[in-house]
């Protein structure tokens, strides 16, 4: 067993570095197994399948690389829309920064202060979709992270909740490594729409677990922040009962590595889950978008929708996969990832996949990749517009279908002026 | 189609022959009969003595000898690949026989009239005329066939060993030479050197290494600078003997500006224990030439409950060596209880093209995992993957592929497309494609989907008068035809038949 050597002697100086995991409260539990899980699975290298195109050293060495931090001057994320805002500093909640988080049809708490109590729902939520995220693919950074998460929030919502609920990571450390676990628990009819902003720190290790009641809605809205050098890992795991919705939307521009695990089960009929993400980098840029959607009900609908932009070296994987299982009969399914090239250094590695065991199907998936398309570039030239601002105008054309999957027009307009400004800065 | 098995009247305007052949083809699998003829084996296992006596039965030369003794040796090292999605009980490879011949074989027969009958008649009961000039009698729309029938060369494999080789001399003529690969060993040992283990290296994989170690014999052709193959080049492989693993070796070499076509076909009789056949084929294309390798692959897939058939591990690997060098693989595959394989192209030369074009039928318990694998390393390259998987029953079917542009690939384009076919609530349909883009000056596409039979399809042949089953067959045939027509016209029809028959027994 040579191999597992260097893997198990990671998992010991990472888990040596990250001190001890809390044993009291009502976490505790969950705390305890998932460290004998991710002991039992070591952490992933570059030899595992499911890491094939990304390496994962930088995410699981005890050392945290340092992340310079990266000032701009741009407007706030949303900035225009109303909403209650929560504040973590390199993931450190920061209650002074922060809206108070008294909010109708909502109960919003810390996940530092949830897990001293001895009795709270949370208890349910907390590592159990991410345990069972675990099959068939290991992922033992999720599961380090449901060990050794040292805040979060803890979302219950009873209702329609009035305002989105957002939350701010900033970065002021240049080596700080933060694990953060978001609790969401969307009863039966209710409805959230969350904002996420910022890259969180040098290096971010985030879970989020989500659970949609009947008929539950869940909006997400993502931006990973401009940070050149950050570093960050993130899983979503989410659980949709009967006509739930789930809509998620990342927008990532620039930093050194992001892996973003998106894991969603459709256990009640007639649920919809749509996944999509658009990515941007320049440069020394790895974005990895692996999604796992697993249709487990009858006439439930899934979509992912990616789109990557690359250049001067960058590089964009994809993996995803729809699983259909035997009883999800009237599945809909499709899965869409593209990558346009702008030079000849950047790469795209996609690996779109399909698993069905059900007959009565539609699943689909398709994957493109290539340059500008010259004929259009020369039709637009041919009009009059200058090549720099055709190249543009063809690069948002191409992003649009992923930002269409956001349903709020404000917040689309809000991410597509990012991508503008990011083409805008390119130019010049 | 069933429903003719029990017809006693024949319909007007349909004559007798058409219903015969009709019936002999709805039976489950047609190959399944096994010839009783005495066999020579080698004692039961593998090992370095094996490997020797293997060699020495051959008349190799040393080097060769010494080749495969260093194959053994890495295949020793080497664990079982379980990447692939299919289930299987753990093969004993000291339980197999690696060397099977039939005695009368003993003294290599001078021509095709010294081989022992029962053997020429097990290839006549096959469907395969070794003596004779092959007539396409019935064909519809042959209009390109010359009257007299078209003439394919073929090289018979039982067992360990191959039979015969028809029309040799003619060949010879053209300059072409067709033989089993261990008569190339010992007449052309300087090609054989040159070429064999250099597309699919002894070290390429877990079957690969075994095959290279203990292969017992197989096809070599070799296509002179120039020459245009005057006639298709045929393998036809057969497994006979119990407890017997089949391990050929196929070395193509297509010279400077030639062409040549190549069929491979594949049945085994019904036994109740799986067999393995591990083979590698292995071709070189020059500046130029080109190939097309057709293969229907037809092994005994195991009965209704899954129990017997073949375990069908295969390496095929094309290198496209020169400029504008051109390789089309199509595969129809319906046999095997396992089937493992990804025939691929490695686009070398500038301006050379890789098509791939598979039907891959998986019923009852069958398991198939098949695919390709495009490398685009020379500039212009372009690569075409069309890929049909029908499932039914109880049977898994996975398509893995992977296209793959290198950064100094430009300008380059692929297109693939993989549709699966879902025939029952109990099958499955699986697609799992690596696409690794390198640099933007190339173009990839693909797109997959599933679905099952059309109900508005089925509806109208029903109301046709079709039953159930003939619909399904029709439907699949339709939902095929990319593939089908990509097929030598021989092939189409058995495949176009075969379809049907293993669709059996999937509907109601």
């Amino acid at each position: 067993m040579a191999l597992s050597q260097p893997k198990d002697a990671g998992v010991v100086a990472l888990i040596d570095a990250l001190g001890a995991v809390s044993d009291t409260g009502c976490l505790a539990a969950a705390r305890a197994d998932a460290l004998t899980r991710v002991r039992a699975t070591g952490l992933p290298t570059r030899r595992d399948e499911y890491w094939r195109y990304t390496r994962p050293d930088t995410l699981t060495q005890a050392e945290v690389p340092t992340a310079a931090v990266f000032a701009h001057d741009d407007a706030p994320m949303f900035g225009e829309i109303d909403q209650v805002r929560l504040v973590f500093v390199d993931g450190v909640f920061d209650p002074a920064a922060s809206d108070d988080p008294a909010l109708a049809g909502i109960v919003i708490e810390r996940l530092a202060e949830v897990q001293q109590r001895d009795i709270h729902w949370a208890k349910e939520v907390y590592g159990k979709l991410e345990t069972a995220g675990q099959t068939p693919v290991a992922r033992p950074l999720a599961a380090l992270n449901t060990a050794f998460a040292t805040d979060g929030i803890v979302l219950h919502v009873t209702g329609k909740a009035g305002k989105p609920v957002s939350i701010s990571y900033l970065h002021e450390n240049d080596t700080s490594d933060a694990i953060l676990h978001h609790v969401i628990r969307i009863d039966a009819g209710a409805d959230l729409t969350l904002l996420e902003q910022g890259p969180g720190a040098a290096r971010l290790n985030k879970v989020m677990e989500v659970e949609i009641g009947d008929g539950g809605a869940f909006h997400h809205v993502q931006a990973q922040g401009r940070d050149h050098e950050r570093r960050a890992v993130t899983h979503t795991f989410a659980r949709l009962g009967t006509e739930s919705r789930f809509k998620s939307f990342t927008l990532t521009v620039n930093g050194v590595m992001t892996r973003n695990e998106c894991i969603i089960e459709l256990t009640g009929d007639d649920a919809v889950a749509h996944v999509a993400g658009a990515s941007v980098g320049d440069g020394n840029f790895h974005h990895d978008d692996t999604v796992f959607v697993t249709h487990d009900a009858l006439n439930c609908e899934s979509r992912q929708v990616f789109k990557k932009v690359l250049r001067n070296g960058a590089t964009g994987v994809f993996q995803g996969k729809i699983l259909v299982k035997k009883d999800a009969q009237k599945t809909d399914g499709y899965q869409i990832s593209q990558a346009l090239l702008l030079d000849g250094d950047s790469q795209f590695l996609a690996k779109p996949e399909l698993e069905i065991y059900a007959d009565d199907v539609v699943c689909s998936h398709g994957s493109t990749s290539g340059a500008i398309d010259t004929d259009s570039l020369f039709y637009l030239r041919s009009r009059g517009v200058p090549v720099a601002e055709a190249t543009d105008l063809m690069t948002l054309a191409f992003l649009a279908e992923a930002i269409d999957e956001i349903d709020d027009p404000a917040l689309a307009a809000d991410l597509l002026s990012r991508l503008q400004g990011w083409l805008a800065r390119r130019r010049s | 189609m069933t429903a003719l098995d029990n017809q006693t009247e024949v319909r007007d305007g349909v004559d007798r022959e058409t219903v015969e052949t009709v019936q002999s083809m709805a039976g489950t699998y047609k190959y399944g009969w096994n010839t009783d003829i005495e066999m020579d084996y080698a004692p039961k296992g593998v090992n370095t003595d094996i490997v020797r006596l293997i060699s020495g039965k051959n008349e190799e030369p040393e080097w060769m000898t010494d080749w495969r003794l260093s194959a053994y040796a890495r295949w020793e090292k080497m664990t079982e690949p379980t990447w692939a999605m299919v289930h299987y009980p753990p093969i004993d490879y000291q339980d197999q026989y690696y060397y099977a011949r039939p005695k009368s074989m003993d003294v290599k027969p001078k021509s095709l009239d010294d081989v022992d009958p029962k053997l020429l008649a097990t290839y006549e009961k096959l469907g395969i005329p070794l003596k004779e000039q092959m007539v396409l009698a019935g064909v519809e729309g042959a209009e390109d066939v010359p009257a007299e029938g078209r003439k394919v060369a073929v090289d018979a494999v039982f067992d360990s060993v191959s039979v015969g080789t028809t029309f040799q001399a003619e060949l010879k003529k053209a300059g072409v030479i067709f033989c089993s690969i261990s008569e190339a060993i010992r007449e052309h040992p300087e090609l054989v050197k040159k070429y064999l283990g250099t597309v699919v290296p002894p070290s390429d994989n877990f079957f690969a290494t075994l095959n290279s170690a203990v292969f017992s014999d197989g096809s070599f052709v070799y296509v002179p600078p120039g020459v245009r193959c005057p006639m298709e080049l045929s393998t036809y492989f057969r497994i006979n003997a119990e407890n017997t693993g089949q391990f050929e070796r196929t070395l193509i070499i297509a010279d400077k500006g030639s062409y040549v076509s190549y069929l491979e076909g594949c049945t085994a009789p019904k036994r109740d224990t799986t067999q393995l056949h591990a083979a590698v084929v292995e071709i070189i294309i020059e500046e130029d030439a080109e190939v097309k390798y057709s293969t229907v692959q037809n092994w005994y897939p195991g009965d209704e409950n899954g129990k017997g058939g073949i375990f069908n591990f295969v390496t095929k690997r094309a290198d496209c060596r020169g400029d504008r060098a051109k390789v089309m693989w199509t595969q129809v595959e319906t046999g095997s209880a396992v089937t493992w394989k990804y025939p691929s192209c490695i686009l070398r030369g500038d301006d050379s093209q890789g098509e791939f074009y598979s039907i891959a039928i998986a019923n009852n318990y069958q398991q198939a995992d098949t695919g390709t694998k495009m490398v685009h390393l020379g500039k212009n390259t372009k690569s075409r993957i069309v890929s049909k998987g029908i499932s039914a029953g109880k049977a898994q079917n996975t398509y893995r592929g992977l296209v793959s542009m290198h950064p100094k690939a430009k300008n380059s384009r692929n297109y693939t497309q993989c549709d699966s076919l879902l025939i029952g609530g109990d099958c499955g349909a699986h697609t799992v494609p690596y696409i690794e883009v390198r640099n933007n000056s190339s173009r990839v596409e693909h797109e997959a989907t599933t679905s099952k039979v059309d109900d508005d399809q089925l509806f109208y042949c029903r109301q046709r008068g079709m039953d159930e089953e003939e619909a399904v067959a029709l439907v699949v045939n339709g939902f095929c035809r990319e593939v089908l027509q990509a097929l030598p016209m021989e092939f189409a029809m058995e495949a176009q038949a075969l379809v049907a028959i293993s669709l059996e027994g999937s509907v109601g």
